[in-house]
């Protein structure tokens, strides 16, 4: 049978579309991120871009926040300028994917180190030690805690479990099920939202942002150690992030980055706490 | 149309004009009265602070860095997709013609099938789908599910389009074509679809404004960087939910509307061109149509 | 194979969709005829209503049209929906999201219906010294309705894709519950993806046949 002419560009077409598809293949990165740093001299760092404090890209594309600063600094002590590095949007929900597939060198995002993700990626650190906290309107007196949310109307960001976590623990609270925080704020400005739940220093950001309309209460109720995300069984690449963050820690520009960032919510920056993935 | 308004009143006489004027008079103050409610609301929760709005004039970077890379990505998705689903919708718009039973009724089943399933729902597995099974970068997870199920759902409508298009086509055309010892795929790609593409233009030109919308919905849902996504960085940023909403609602206005108007001319002078003797698919009738029910 | 599925309320989400689609269909039916009625009325400023209304809210993604009832109706202008119960509230604001979009389909269908009842119809009924509201009311839309069946068929059955984007601000319908289905049991993928499926084919197909069946039925013979 004779193909005609359209019947055959229809299949280039779908056979491109399959290609496409297909392609995108994954550099299965072998070897220390230390090694890759020393011979590159680039690095691929994954990082939030949306959250204001920690990681966000600014208006002019640049990016900025404690997490970003300690990208840089541990990309500093692995030799790789500031200028060579690609930063990698990570959602919370690919990390461990990202890593393993090799699609960032390590991530610097509000990473907290559980025993479940441990079973998948390497953590360094912790660099920080934040707690899940309320972010409520300056002016409420009523919301003391999670113990007072009986009845209260809390934002909750869809894949996220801080907010399921109170509400498990106090049916009471009603759920208001968004897809972003920056949807939570302007409900909570306007009184339509009572609280805005997850860890302490990403509230903290936001309330830096816009100062004198909201704070925190500051009874946080649970620990979050944000590690540094690496790649499976890279202990060298583990040994040196820790030895960066050791460094960023004694030399004060771990102190000068957090009060930085942190500093302006009236959010008291704890001490530096101790590194315990070795 | 202008002939349907017509027929419906008598031309007003000075009775009727008057009051046509207090009917018009009583609307426009029901609409000022909710105009003023918005406002006065607006103004009360300081959004209508020229903080929140100026960036949108004076700070250029508002557009460059967020919105125009935001529409970028809406015209990437849509583009793609309209690319891909065209040959797919061609291909199995003419295997819903096939008198073949085998060929046919698989087709039809198909074509079905996706039309049943709201494009949420196939963008939603299409990205698990990458994530788990595939070797697509993560970070263009997003995109591809988008597509993906844009492809498949307007892929399927597409391939009504196209049954449509060539079953609007005289008979006598397929009938010449035979006469002249034409094979049935010599007919279908030299007679047939030409002049069914001609026909289906329009309604594949609204298509598109189908599918820009539908790109809002899987990046919002999944997070692909287009440009209603934009709305929580350019809002992380200057803190002005409302402001960026209603200027992101215009731009998508003012594509859509464009989009809709090129469609409505193309129609009117293809109708206009062959005098009223080729119908053209009407473009209204595609964007919501019924799984099992003929156009 | 599928105890799973006992952990989630498949088939409450499913009922969710269907209030959903049944309050908005019917409230679109509504606010479409009237927006149809002022694209026909006699009074410039109606029509003119009329068209800018259909242009501005067909051109807008209906995800920003529900997410603009969330943040802006809701949370912005206090628009509680009449109730304090944030669930309650949310389906609410969807329902009337859904239906400022949809409406805008159901008064095209409408227009086009009115477009097909012939001239001597309304010519008939204004000789009697009939108004346009009962030229309208009495004479061409009863016909025009047995016209627009099964385009209104295929804007229901579009609707009722639609409620998947009440997940946007939170509404547990069934694409809501789907996603919550893949992220806590990944393995399940293509199962979680038909069941769903499977519930819409359920309720898309049926009513198209049905009304498909009806539109024939009731067609004006001519």
């Amino acid at each position: 049978m004779r193909l005609s002419r359209l019947a055959r560009a229809g299949v280039a077409v779908v056979s491109l579309a399959v290609a496409l598809t297909a392609c995108g293949s994954r550099d299965e990165g072998s070897g220390s991120l230390v090694d890759k740093a020393k011979n590159d001299k680039k690095l691929t760092i994954g990082i939030k871009f949306d959250q204001p404090g920690l990681g966000l890209q600014t208006p002019g594309g640049a990016y900025e926040g404690f997490d970003v600063e300690v990208a840089k600094y541990i990309a500093k002590e692995l030799g790789v300028d500031a200028n060579n590095i690609t930063w990698k949007q990570t959602p919370s929900s690919q990390r461990e994917d990202m890593i393993a597939n090799g699609q960032v060198d390590f991530i610097v995002a509000t990473y907290s180190i559980t025993d479940k993700r441990k079973q998948k990626v390497d953590f360094a650190g912790p660099y920080f030690i934040a707690h899940q906290d309320l972010l409520v309107r300056a002016d409420d007196k009523s919301i003391t805690g999670p113990d007072s949310l009986s009845g209260k109307k809390l934002c909750s960001v869809q894949g996220s479990t801080s907010a399921q976590k109170v509400k498990d623990k106090f049916p009471q609270v009603q759920l208001q099920n968004v897809k972003g925080y920056s949807e939570c704020l302007t409900g909570l400005e306007s009184g339509a939202i009572d609280a805005l739940t997850t860890d302490d220093t990403i509230l903290a950001g936001y309330a830096a942002q816009q100062p004198g309309k909201f704070k925190l209460v500051g009874k946080g109720f649970s620990d979050e150690k944000y590690g540094v995300g690496l790649k499976k069984g890279d202990t060298k690449g583990r040994d040196a992030i820790n030895a960066a963050i050791q460094k960023m820690e004694t030399d004060g520009s771990w102190k000068t980055a957090a009060d930085k960032y942190f500093g302006p919510s009236g959010y008291t920056v704890p001490a530096p706490p101790a590194i315990t993935e070795k | 149309m202008s002939k349907a308004i017509s027929i419906l009143y008598d031309a007003p006489g000075p009775k009727a004009k008057q009051r046509n004027i207090l009917y018009s008079i009583v609307f426009v103050l029901a609409l000022a009265a909710v105009a003023w409610w918005i406002v006065t609301m607006l103004a009360d929760k300081h959004q209508l602070d020229a903080a929140k709005w100026k960036p949108f004039v004076t700070d250029s970077r508002v557009w460059t860095t967020y919105l125009l890379p935001g529409l970028q990505g809406t015209v990437i998705a849509a583009l793609l997709s309209v690319v891909i689903a065209l040959p797919i919708g061609a291909i199995f718009g003419i295997a819903r013609l096939s008198e073949h039973v085998w060929i046919r009724v698989p087709a039809s089943v198909v074509v079905e099938f996706f039309r049943a399933i709201p494009v949420l729902i196939l963008m939603v597995f299409a990205n698990y789908f990458f994530v788990h099974y595939s070797s697509v970068p993560l970070e263009s997870v997003a995109l591809f599910a988008i597509v993906t199920g844009l492809v498949l759902y307007n892929g399927s409508v597409l391939a009504e389009v196209v049954r449509a298009g060539i079953l609007s086509l005289p008979k006598g055309q397929a009938e010449a074509a035979a006469a002249l010892g034409m094979r049935k795929t010599q007919t279908m790609t030299l007679i047939q679809l030409p002049q069914a593409v001609t026909a289906m233009l329009p309604a594949i030109v609204s298509q598109l404004v189908v599918i820009v919308k539908d790109t809002a919905l899987g990046g919002y849902i999944l997070g692909y960087a287009e440009l209603l996504t934009q709305s929580r960085t350019v809002s992380n940023a200057y803190s002005n939910t409302i402001p960026t909403l209603v200027f992101i609602a215009l731009v998508f206005i003012v594509v859509n509307f464009a989009l809709s108007q090129l469609a409505s001319w193309l129609e009117n002078k293809l109708r206009n061109r062959t005098k009223g003797n080729r119908t053209t698919v009407n473009p209204e009738m595609v964007e919501e149509q019924a799984p099992g029910m003929k156009m | 194979m599928f105890d799973f599925l006992s952990k989630y309320d498949v088939l409450g989400a499913f009922w969710v969709t269907v209030q959903l689609t049944l309050y908005a269909a019917l409230g679109s039916l509504i606010w479409g005829t009237i927006l149809a009625g002022f694209r026909v009325s006699p009074v410039p400023l109606l029509r003119a209503f009329g068209t800018a209304y259909i242009n501005i809210v067909r051109n807008t993604p209906l995800t920003l049209i529900i997410v603009g009832t969330l943040l802006g109706l809701s949370q912005t202008l206090g628009v509680t929906m009449g109730t304090n119960v944030l669930d309650s509230q949310n389906f609410r604001l969807a329902t009337l999201g859904l239906i400022a979009y949809t409406s805008t389909f159901v008064c095209e269908s409408i227009r086009s219906g009115i477009n097909t009842v012939p001239v001597g119809q309304a010519e008939a009924a204004r000789a009697l010294g009939l108004g346009f509201g009962q030229v309208l009311g009495v004479i061409v839309l009863p016909q025009a309705f047995r016209s627009v069946i099964a385009p209104l068929a295929s804007v229901l059955i579009a609707l009722t894709k639609n409620t998947t984007v009440a997940s946007a601000i939170g509404v547990a319908e069934a694409s809501f519950v789907m996603n919550n289905m893949i992220e806590n049991e990944s393995d399940k993928l293509f199962l979680v993806f038909g069941v769903v499926a499977l519930g819409f084919v359920v309720l898309t197909l049926p009513t198209g046949l049905i009304l498909g069946w009806v539109a024939k039925k009731v067609a004006v013979k001519r």
